[in-house]
């Protein structure tokens, strides 16, 4: 060291006290913004459609003719009915499939655990809408393979399977929705020591006895957790209804909700027909809170203690073909008879070296301009609606996780609500709030971005709020008590060290946006067409193969974005050695 | 005149008083720990002094000047000062250099004075040859030497460091604290120390203040805090204890089953007065010994024994009174339980206490 202690020239250089009163004017104008941004997103949309669904369409004035509209015929409440039906059909389908294989991969030795595993996932990112689509050309009346099996090998005259039924509808929702119950149920089940079940055994209980008297009700709580999830998603679902429901000429709330979306317009009667969903939404959550919330289940919030597998003996091979039965209904058939349609000249005539070809990717790549735009608008929305929506929850996520300002927990709430919005009834109150003038928004691409950031932002900001907590406070003081002011801390430590999750997180709000379809539907225009609701509107053509190609082009870029993304941010650069 | 003077300082969170009136002055070079139980408000008064916190009421001071006050703060960026995190808060995307440079950089020296500053810096926490790596690849005792570079090398009006070594293993431990008192000599920094491990504050220390419930206790050097407590707190916290009342009616002092001459007690007592007596500064032997009229010897029984192999821990009971205490013993002085014994005890070692 050079000398004693001669100070060091001081960073910066001005008056000692007043920095702390000019410090405070920007975090209250902070506030300000970020507290103006989210009522445009969240609170004004919703605000709006309760407004409305109360307004005269011309007038504006106070009625409550909207209602009467609405439900004042039987058509309109038998979707309501309808969407019940489907929700609880769904939801008991769901745990049929989902809780079984959840046991099987968290407490027994069943074998292939890791490609169910991987299947389930796969049920997870395939969009409802593209699992339908599969369905429709698995179990189409009579031309449907499993109809065309089923008459050859039987020589009936006609196939036994309809998807275009309500029945049909609720396998198809079913099996993209099972891994939501899976996900809750493995997880609690994960936390669930095995001394519970040798607690059990000790006292002479027997395997099946001890499943069913202590581990399953131990987690009970996750598994009504996961059904309302499963049922909130299937009354919430718009394209595998349409595509399903409307052929087999019955309504759901949701595709009821589009109709008042054809010509002329009522937004009006739209608003008060999606209110009871929202209600229904809100309520159902904070009831699954309570649930999974309650204190009594100690040992599922307990340690998680030393874990043993239960030998199934022969019976894991039974275990093992259940499981492949659901992901062969979720996953396996449809997929593959999505991309048999797709390479396919005429998809009825199977799978045959003549029936081969590319001509559907060629025609929609570089002959129909429509979807040359469609897919360059889904990657341009859904990008720019990552950035949004990661910039936008950062900020919040920051300003609260330091207390920058008073009541950042509103920030914070006002966040996370879109998440109890189901993404139709968010679109509607978009579609109220922001396509009439003053900012006359419908058919531009903001009004799309907007409602994809407001969407996902729950996302977004659970992501961005886990990165900045993993990284302690300290790591920013550190930088401050040496002479670095807070933008050098978070320029010099904080966003290199975020770097890695920010990027994870972008994926995470990407991928579902180019998927995205409820909302989109409401508010796209001719112009603005993304590659989901581009199948919604073939679909309605009947073109199964170049429908097919076009699903299996968006699920071919989003799967390989985020295999590429994982592997290049996926290693870990801390460790990277300096030798 | 002090390098930094706490006035009055206080801070409440809502209804609580994390910090009450806390008065304390360090002087130019002085090492101070702030010694107490969680939650007894000394880390809420280290980070007032580091200015993450502001202060309800009452001032903080460097070199004259008022840095907090309930009516505005300096921020941390512009105090001079540098901290130590219990975290050590190593920044994980730089290497040992960079992480040590950080502060030199920002005060803008040239790219060879960083260069050469950082080099002896390294040399003195002898993490030279480990100038390239990144934190992620050094263990718990590096990243904690590369803070301390990192704080040392800007030479800070003011070092602070928040309980550094609780992160730390057993040895590690005892290792670093001898490393900060080594650095301490070293470069003399006006240094304050949060602790709750009596140990490192009594190692490295030229004064403690112990805090208790937002409040100091008391302020000394290491020696006098511990045999002269003022305060039971105090005399609890640091070390172990008996304590034990008496009542003085002048020229004695009478306690439970025996009694001592009051001129033989250190300092000034009146009235109902408790001693804290240490159990290591009394001694039990089988046979009263000759000659000692400054230290009173008094029959005891043993009640309870422990070998804990270092020492015996017993406790007695003066015969026909109900007081108990804690006595040590060294390893061969063995006694049976319900055994007699005499104890003789050193007024000296006596501290009336608040």
């Amino acid at each position: 060291m050079s000398g004693g202690l001669d100070t060091l020239a001081q960073p910066g250089g001005r008056g000692m006290l007043g920095r702390r009163f000019a410090f405070l004017e920007p975090s209250m104008a902070l506030w300000l913004v970020l507290i103006a941004v989210l009522v445009f997103l969240v609170a004004s949309p919703v605000v709006r459609i309760l407004v409305s669904s109360f307004q005269e369409p011309e007038t504006g004035r106070f009625t409550f003719a909207n209602y009467a509209e609405a439900y004042g015929n039987w058509r309109q409440l038998r979707a309501v009915v309808n969407s019940i039906e489907l929700g609880l059909g769904v939801a008991l389908l769901a745990g049929l499939f989902g809780v079984p294989i959840a046991w099987a991969i968290s407490r027994t030795d069943m074998p292939a655990k890791g490609f169910v595993r991987l299947m389930v996932f796969g049920a997870f990112i395939t969009p409802p809408y593209l699992g339908a689509i599969g369905w429709i050309l698995l179990a189409g009346p009579n031309s449907g393979w499993l109809n065309k099996l089923w008459m050859a090998a039987t020589g009936a005259g006609h196939g036994i399977f309809n998807v275009y039924s309500m029945p049909g509808l609720i396998v198809v929702v079913a099996v993209t929705s099972f891994p939501y119950v899976f996900v809750f149920v493995n997880s609690a089940l994960d936390l669930v020591s095995s001394e519970m079940e040798d607690a059990a055994n000790i006292l002479g209980a027997g395997t099946l006895r001890t499943t069913f008297r202590v581990t399953l009700p131990l987690v009970v709580p996750a598994i009504i957790g996961g059904l309302i999830i499963s049922f909130l998603e299937a009354i919430a679902l718009f394209g595998a209804p349409a595509l399903i429901a409307l052929p087999a000429r019955f309504h759901v709330v949701s595709t009821q909700l589009w109709q008042f979306f054809e010509y002329p317009v009522r937004v009006e009667e739209a608003a008060a027909f999606s209110l009871p969903l929202l209600i229904i939404t809100v309520l159902m959550f904070w009831l699954q809170r309570a649930i999974i919330g309650r204190r009594g289940y100690a040992a599922v919030t307990g340690k998680g203690g030393e874990r043993r597998t239960i030998r199934l003996g022969a019976w894991r091979w039974a275990m093992l073909g259940y499981a492949f039965f659901v992901c062969a209904l979720a996953v396996i058939l449809p997929m593959t008879v999505l991309l048999q349609a797709a390479f396919a000249k005429a998809w009825g005539r199977g799978l045959s070296l003549d029936n081969l070809t590319l001509r559907n990717f060629t025609y929609l790549l570089f002959e129909q301009t429509q979807a040359q735009q469609a897919i360059v608008n889904t990657f341009v929305y859904s990008g720019a609606t990552a950035f949004a929506a990661i910039g936008l929850a950062l900020a919040i996520a920051y300003v609260v996780n330091r207390r920058l300002v008073p009541f950042s927990n509103l920030l914070a709430f006002l966040c996370m609500a879109p998440f109890v919005i189901p993404a139709i009834v968010l679109a509607i109150g978009f579609y109220a709030a922001y396509a009439p003038p003053p900012l006359a928004l419908y058919g531009t691409a903001a009004i799309l971005i907007l409602a994809y950031t407001t969407r996902f932002l729950p996302i977004a900001y659970t992501a961005s709020a886990a990165g900045l907590r993993s990284i302690s406070a300290e790591m920013e003081e550190a930088v401050r008590i040496l002479g670095g002011g807070r933008l050098v801390a978070i320029r010099k430590v904080l966003a290199p060290l975020l770097k890695k999750s920010l990027a994870g997180s972008w994926l995470l709000v990407f991928i579902p946006a180019t998927r995205e379809l409820s909302s989109a539907i409401f508010l796209v225009g001719p112009n603005t067409r993304v590659i989901s609701v581009m199948l919604f509107d073939l679909s309605e053509e009947g073109n199964f193969e170049v429908l097919s190609a076009l699903g299996a082009i968006l699920l071919i870029i989003t799967v390989t974005i985020a295999a590429i993304g994982f592997r290049v941010i996926g290693r870990d650069f801390m460790v990277r050695s300096a030798r | 005149m002090s390098k930094l003077a706490l006035r009055a300082l206080s801070k409440r969170f809502g209804e609580v008083a994390a910090v009450d009136e806390v008065d304390l002055a360090i002087a130019p070079g002085e090492f101070v720990s702030l010694l107490g139980p969680s939650g007894c408000g000394k880390t809420t008064t280290l980070r007032m002094i580091a200015g993450f916190i502001d202060p309800s009421a009452g001032s903080i001071e460097m070199d004259g000047r008022v840095l907090s006050s309930p009516a505005g703060s300096l921020p941390p960026e512009r105090r001079q000062m540098s901290m130590i995190f219990q975290s050590y808060a190593v920044w994980p995307n730089m290497t040992v250099e960079d992480n040590v440079a950080f502060g030199l950089r920002l005060r803008k020296l040239a790219g060879e004075e960083v260069r050469r500053r950082v080099g002896e810096m390294l040399d003195v926490v002898q993490m030279r040859h480990l100038a390239g790596r990144y934190p992620a690849e050094l263990s718990g005792g590096q990243q904690q030497r590369v803070a301390l570079a990192r704080a040392i090398v800007i030479q800070p009006q003011v070092l602070l460091l928040d309980e550094p070594l609780s992160n730390l293993d057993a040895n590690l431990r005892e290792e670093m604290r001898f490393e900060i008192k080594r650095l301490h000599e070293e470069f003399r920094i006006t240094t304050v120390y949060v602790t709750h491990d009596q140990a490192e504050a009594m190692v490295t220390s030229d004064r403690i203040a112990v805090m208790n419930r937002g409040r100091i206790e008391q302020v000394d050097d290491p020696h006098t805090l511990y045999t002269r407590p003022k305060t039971r707190f105090v005399a609890g916290f640091i070390g172990r204890t008996n304590f034990v009342e008496g009542t003085c009616d002048g020229a004695t002092v009478a306690f439970d089953g025996f009694a001592l001459p009051t001129k033989l007690i250190e300092g000034e007592v009146s009235g109902r007065v408790t001693f804290s007596i240490r159990p290591q500064s009394m001694r039990l032997s089988r046979e009263r010994s000759p000659g000692g009229a400054g230290r009173p010897q008094i029959a005891v029984t043993i009640l309870e024994r422990a070998h804990l192999g270092e020492f015996w821990d017993y406790v007695v009971a003066p015969n026909g009174g109900a007081l108990r205490l804690k006595v040590t013993a060294p390893p061969l002085d063995v006694y049976a339980v319900g055994e007699a014994a005499t104890l003789e005890i050193d007024p000296r070692q006596m501290a009336p206490i608040a």
